[in-house]
C-alpha cells in the first residue's frame, strides 16, 4: 500500500502552503528521511523529508500553488508495488486507508503549545483547512474577519460563535477579504476596507503596468502590519544618544578579539557590530524597566521574564525578524555569533517558525542607509520597538559650547495599552544611558 | 366563552371528543377490534357502546385490512368514520387501504371525492408488549403525501387535534402514545380545536432547541427543567404533527439557538429526526448553526420484551440530559 506524502503543517497559523520545489522527480527511489520538497510558509523556507521509502510517485502537489495543509502532494510505493501500474494513477482503491497515521517529519518543534494544531488528525485539514460552524462562519463573514486566523475552542478545534466574538472583542483577527455580504448590526464595528483591486488597477493604463503576484511573505507582512497599525495605539518617542564611548569600545573589544583556527585560516572569535550593541543595551533596559517588558492582550498584561529581542533583517522580497532570546543573559560576542547565524539564515529563508515568532521587543535599524530618525510598525505582541538611525557627526551644544559628537537618534514606538508615556520615557532613558555608558554591558 | 377547564387523563379527553363529535354530527362513527362491549384494548371507547349503541360503535372482526376498507369506503361514501387500530404495529396490515386508497383518491378522482378518515393508532413502547406491539411507525405513513399525521402529546391535544381531525376533509392519522393514556392534564369543556400543523413551544429557551414528539416531549421537559438547575436555559418544541410539519416555529427557535437536538421514540435511522435535521441544513437557520444537529432515537432494533432492555432501546431522560448538556456546553 503507498505511504500518503502530505503536506504538513509546519507554522502554527499556516492553513496552506506552497511547495517552493520539488528535489525528488516522480518516479525516484527514495529513502525515508531523503528531502522530497521544500515549503514556503509564511516567512521561512523548509526541506520536508520522506515518511517512507520507495518509489515516488504521482506528484500532485505542484510547485507555487497554495495547497491546504494536510492534502497528499505524492505517494511513495514500495519497491515492486507500482511495478506494471501506470506512472501517473495510483492503482483505485490503493488509496491509503490511514492518511492520518502518515505525517511527513517535521523539521521543527511548533511554539504552539496545543498539538491538536499538527495535522496528526488529517481531517482537522479537510474543507479548506477551518473547521467552523455555519453560525461561526456568517458571523466572521458580517464581520469581515479571516476565519484562519481564529483559533477554535470546540470539539475537534471547531471555531464556534464564542470564539468568533472574542476575536471581534479582541480586535486580535486579520481582516479578511471584502466580504460582499453587507455587514449586519451585530457587535463588530464593520472593518474599513481597502480600495478593491479594481478600484485601483483602473486608475492606471492598461499596459503600463505589469501584476506581480504576492509571494506568503509578502502577504504576511502586509497581514501583520494592517493588523498592528490598526489595533495597536502607537505613540513615539525619540532621543539621541551619543556613540563615541560605544564606538571606542567597540574598536577596543574587536581588537582584543581571540583568533579561532578554522577551515577558512585565522579568524576572530567575535566581530561586534554597533547593532549587537544596541541589542544588548535593548535587552538591559527592559530589565531595568520590567513593567515596559510587556505584551497586552484584552484579559491580562503579560509581563515577560525575559528580553527576548527581535532584529528587523531585511531579506529578498521583504523582511524578517528573527529573535535574540534572553539577550540580557547573553555576553555582547554571544548575541554577535548568534545574529550572524540567524541573518545569514534568515537571507536563505532557512529559519525555523520559533526563531522569529514571539519576542517581546524588536529593533529595526536604518542607519546604514543613512536614515536619521523614523518610527518603526510594533511587531504584535511586542509592546515596543526601536527604531535605530543612521550614526553621524553633529554639532552638540554643552556647558555653552559646541563641540562635534557622533550622534544617533532612535525612536520607540510603543503600544500605549501596555506602556504609558512616562513609562516609554524610562525606558528608552535607560537605553540612552546604557549606549553613552557601555562598559554597564560588560558587566 | 367561560369554558371550565378539568383535569382529565389523554384517553378520557379523546373519548371525550369522540362523544362530542357524535352527538354533534350523525355521521361520526367508530370501529375497531375491541371498542365496544370490551371498552378497547387500552379502555379509550369505554362505555360510548352504552351511550351509541353498537351502530355507532362497532365492533369489527380480526382483519385491519377488512376494517380499515370499510372505513375508507364509509369516508368517500360521506360518512365520518374513526377506525381504531387495536396496536399501531397493526398498520401494516391495513397499508393498502390506507396508502393506496385513503391517501390517494383525492388526487386520482380528480379532486371530485374526499376522504374524511380518521385512524386512531395506540403506539409505542414501555408496556411490555414486545416487539410486535409496541412500534413507533409514525414515519412510515409521514411519507405519504395525502395523508395527516399527527402525535398528540397532551389531553388537551389529544382532545382538540382529534376533534380537528375529524373536521378535516382529508384522513387523518392519530398515533397516540399508549404510555400517555393515563397522564392526566388540564382540558376545556365543549368542543374546540386544536389547528393540525402546527408545533407548540413548550418551553421556551435560547441555549438549546429540543424538538421533541409524543412522549419524548415530557422526556425533554424533564431534561430541560434537570439541566434549568445547571443554568441552561433550553426551549422544548413539541411538534404535535409530522405530516404537514411546521417549519417555520422550528427554524425560527433554530435560528434564536443556534443549537438542534431531535428526541423520538421511533427508530433513529430514517426517522423523523432526519426530517428534522434535514429541514434546518435546507433553511435560513443552517448560517445559525454554532454545533452539529443531534438526534436522539430508538435503537437499531427491536422492541426487546425485557423490561430492561426495553427501557435501553428508546431515549430515556438521562440521555436527553447528557446530549443537551453536551450541545450547549459545546463539546460535541
Amino acid at each position: 500500500m503507498p505511504v500518503e506524502v502530505i503536506l504538513p503543517k509546519v507554522d502554527m497559523d499556516m492553513a496552506t502552503g506552497q511547495i517552493s520545489r520539488w528535489f525528488v522527480a516522480e518516479g525516484a527511489s527514495v529513502k525515508q528521511g531523503d528531502v522530497l520538497f521544500e515549503i514556503e510558509t509564511d516567512k521561512a523556507a523548509m526541506e520536508i523529508d520522506a515518511p517512507a521509502s520507495g518509489i515516488l510517485r504521482n506528484i500532485t502537489g505542484k510547485e507555487r500553488v497554495d495547497i491546504p495543509v494536510g492534502q497528499a502532494v505524492a505517494w511513495i510505493y514500495a519497491e515492486g508495488e507500482a511495478a506494471g501500474a501506470s506512472p501517473v494513477a495510483p492503482p483505485a482503491g490503493e488509496t491509503p486507508a490511514k492518511p492520518a497515521e502518515v505525517t511527513a517529519a517535521l523539521p521543527i518543534a511548533s511554539q504552539d503549545k496545543d498539538e491538536a494544531s499538527v495535522p496528526q488528525n488529517r481531517s482537522e485539514s479537510d474543507s479548506g483547512g477551518v473547521r467552523a460552524t455555519p453560525l461561526a462562519r456568517r458571523l466572521a463573514r458580517e464581520a469581515g474577519l479571516d476565519l484562519t486566523s481564529v483559533s477554535g475552542t470546540g470539539p475537534h478545534g471547531r471555531v464556534v460563535k464564542a470564539d468568533v466574538e472574542a476575536a471581534i472583542a479582541g480586535g486580535g483577527a486579520k481582516p479578511a477579504a471584502p466580504a460582499a455580504a453587507a455587514p449586519s448590526a451585530g457587535s463588530a464595528a464593520p472593518a474599513v476596507k481597502p480600495m478593491s483591486d479594481d478600484a485601483v488597477l483602473k486608475l492606471f493604463e492598461e499596459g503600463s503596468y505589469e501584476l506581480l503576484p504576492h509571494d506568503n511573505m509578502r502577504k504576511t507582512i502586509a497581514r501583520r502590519l494592517v493588523e498592528a497599525k490598526s489595533t495597536i495605539p502607537h505613540f513615539y518617542l525619540t532621543i539621541d544618544c551619543e556613540l563615541d564611548a560605544l564606538l571606542a569600545l567597540r574598536k577596543q573589544l574587536n581588537d582584543a578579539a581571540p583568533v579561532r583556527k578554522t577551515e577558512k585560516g585565522e579568524v576572530p572569535a567575535y566581530k561586534l557590530s554597533v547593532n549587537d550593541m544596541i541589542i544588548k543595551a535593548m535587552a538591559m533596559a527592559l530589565v531595568e524597566v520590567p513593567d515596559a517588558n510587556a505584551s497586552w492582550t484584552e484579559s491580562a498584561m503579560v509581563k515577560h521574564k525575559h528580553a527576548d529581542v527581535g532584529v528587523a533583517v531585511s531579506i529578498p522580497g521583504g523582511l524578517i525578524t528573527p529573535i535574540v532570546r534572553r539577550a540580557e543573559e547573553k555576553s555582547l560576542s554571544a548575541i554577535s555569533n548568534e545574529m550572524k547565524d540567524l541573518a545569514s539564515r534568515a537571507r536563505t529563508r532557512k529559519l525555523k517558525p520559533e526563531e522569529y515568532q514571539g519576542g517581546t521587543t524588536a529593533v529595526s535599524n536604518l542607519g546604514m542607509f543613512g536614515i536619521k530618525d523614523f518610527a518603526a510598525v510594533i511587531n504584535p505582541p511586542h509592546a515596543t520597538i526601536l527604531a535605530v538611525g543612521a550614526g553621524e557627526e553633529r554639532a552638540v551644544v554643552k556647558n555653552g559650547e559646541i563641540r562635534i559628537a557622533t550622534v544617533m537618534s532612535v525612536t520607540l514606538s510603543t503600544d500605549h495599552r501596555a506602556v504609558d508615556g512616562a513609562l516609554g520615557a524610562e525606558l528608552i532613558g535607560a537605553f540612552k544611558r546604557l549606549i553613552e555608558n557601555p562598559m554597564a554591558m560588560l558587566v | 366563552m367561560d369554558t371550565a377547564v378539568r383535569e382529565l387523563s389523554y384517553a378520557q379527553a379523546i373519548q371525550e371528543a369522540m362523544a362530542l363529535a357524535m352527538e354533534a354530527d350523525e355521521r361520526v362513527f367508530l370501529m375497531g377490534e375491541d371498542i365496544g362491549v370490551y371498552g378497547g384494548a387500552f379502555q379509550v371507547t369505554g362505555d360510548l357502546v352504552e351511550r351509541f349503541g353498537t351502530d355507532r360503535v362497532m365492533d369489527t372482526p380480526i382483519s385491519e385490512l377488512g376494517g380499515a376498507g370499510v372505513a375508507v369506503g364509509a369516508a368517500v361514501t360521506g360518512m365520518r368514520p374513526i377506525f381504531e387500530f387495536q396496536f399501531s404495529d397493526f398498520a401494516t396490515l391495513g397499508m393498502e387501504q390506507i396508502v393506496n386508497q385513503a391517501a390517494k383518491m383525492r388526487f386520482m378522482l380528480g379532486g371530485e371525492v374526499s376522504v374524511p378518515l380518521v385512524m386512531r393508532f395506540p403506539a409505542g413502547s414501555g408496556t411490555g408488549a414486545a416487539a410486535q406491539h409496541s412500534q413507533s411507525l409514525e414515519a412510515w405513513l409521514g411519507h405519504v403525501p395525502g395523508l395527516k399525521v399527527i402525535q398528540p402529546a397532551t389531553p388537551h391535544d389529544a382532545k382538540g387535534l382529534l376533534l380537528a381531525a375529524i373536521a378535516d376533509p382529508d384522513p387523518v392519522m392519530i398515533f397516540e402514545h399508549k404510555l400517555l393514556y393515563k397522564m392526566k392534564g388540564p382540558v376545556p369543556e365543549g368542543h374546540y380545536t386544536v389547528p393540525i400543523g402546527k408545533a407548540e413551544i413548550r418551553r421556551e429557551g435560547r441555549d438549546l432547541t429540543i424538538v421533541a414528539t409524543s412522549i419524548m416531549v415530557h422526556k425533554a421537559l424533564e431534561a430541560a427543567e434537570t439541566l434549568s438547575g445547571e443554568g441552561m436555559d433550553i426551549e422544548v418544541i413539541d411538534l404535535r404533527s409530522i405530516r404537514p410539519i411546521d417549519r417555520e416555529t422550528v427554524i425560527e427557535s433554530v435560528k434564536k439557538t443556534s443549537k438542534l437536538l431531535c428526541v423520538y421514540e421511533a427508530v433513529k435511522t430514517l426517522g423523523i429526526g432526519a426530517e428534522v435535521s434535514a429541514m434546518i441544513a435546507e433553511s435560513e437557520a443552517f448560517d445559525y448553526l454554532d454545533a452539529p444537529i443531534v438526534r436522539l432515537g430508538g435503537a437499531e432494533m427491536p422492541i426487546p420484551y425485557n423490561p430492561d432492555l426495553e427501557k435501553a432501546t428508546v431515549p430515556q431522560v438521562p440521555d436527553i440530559v447528557s446530549a443537551a448538556r453536551d450541545l450547549v456546553k459545546g463539546v460535541r
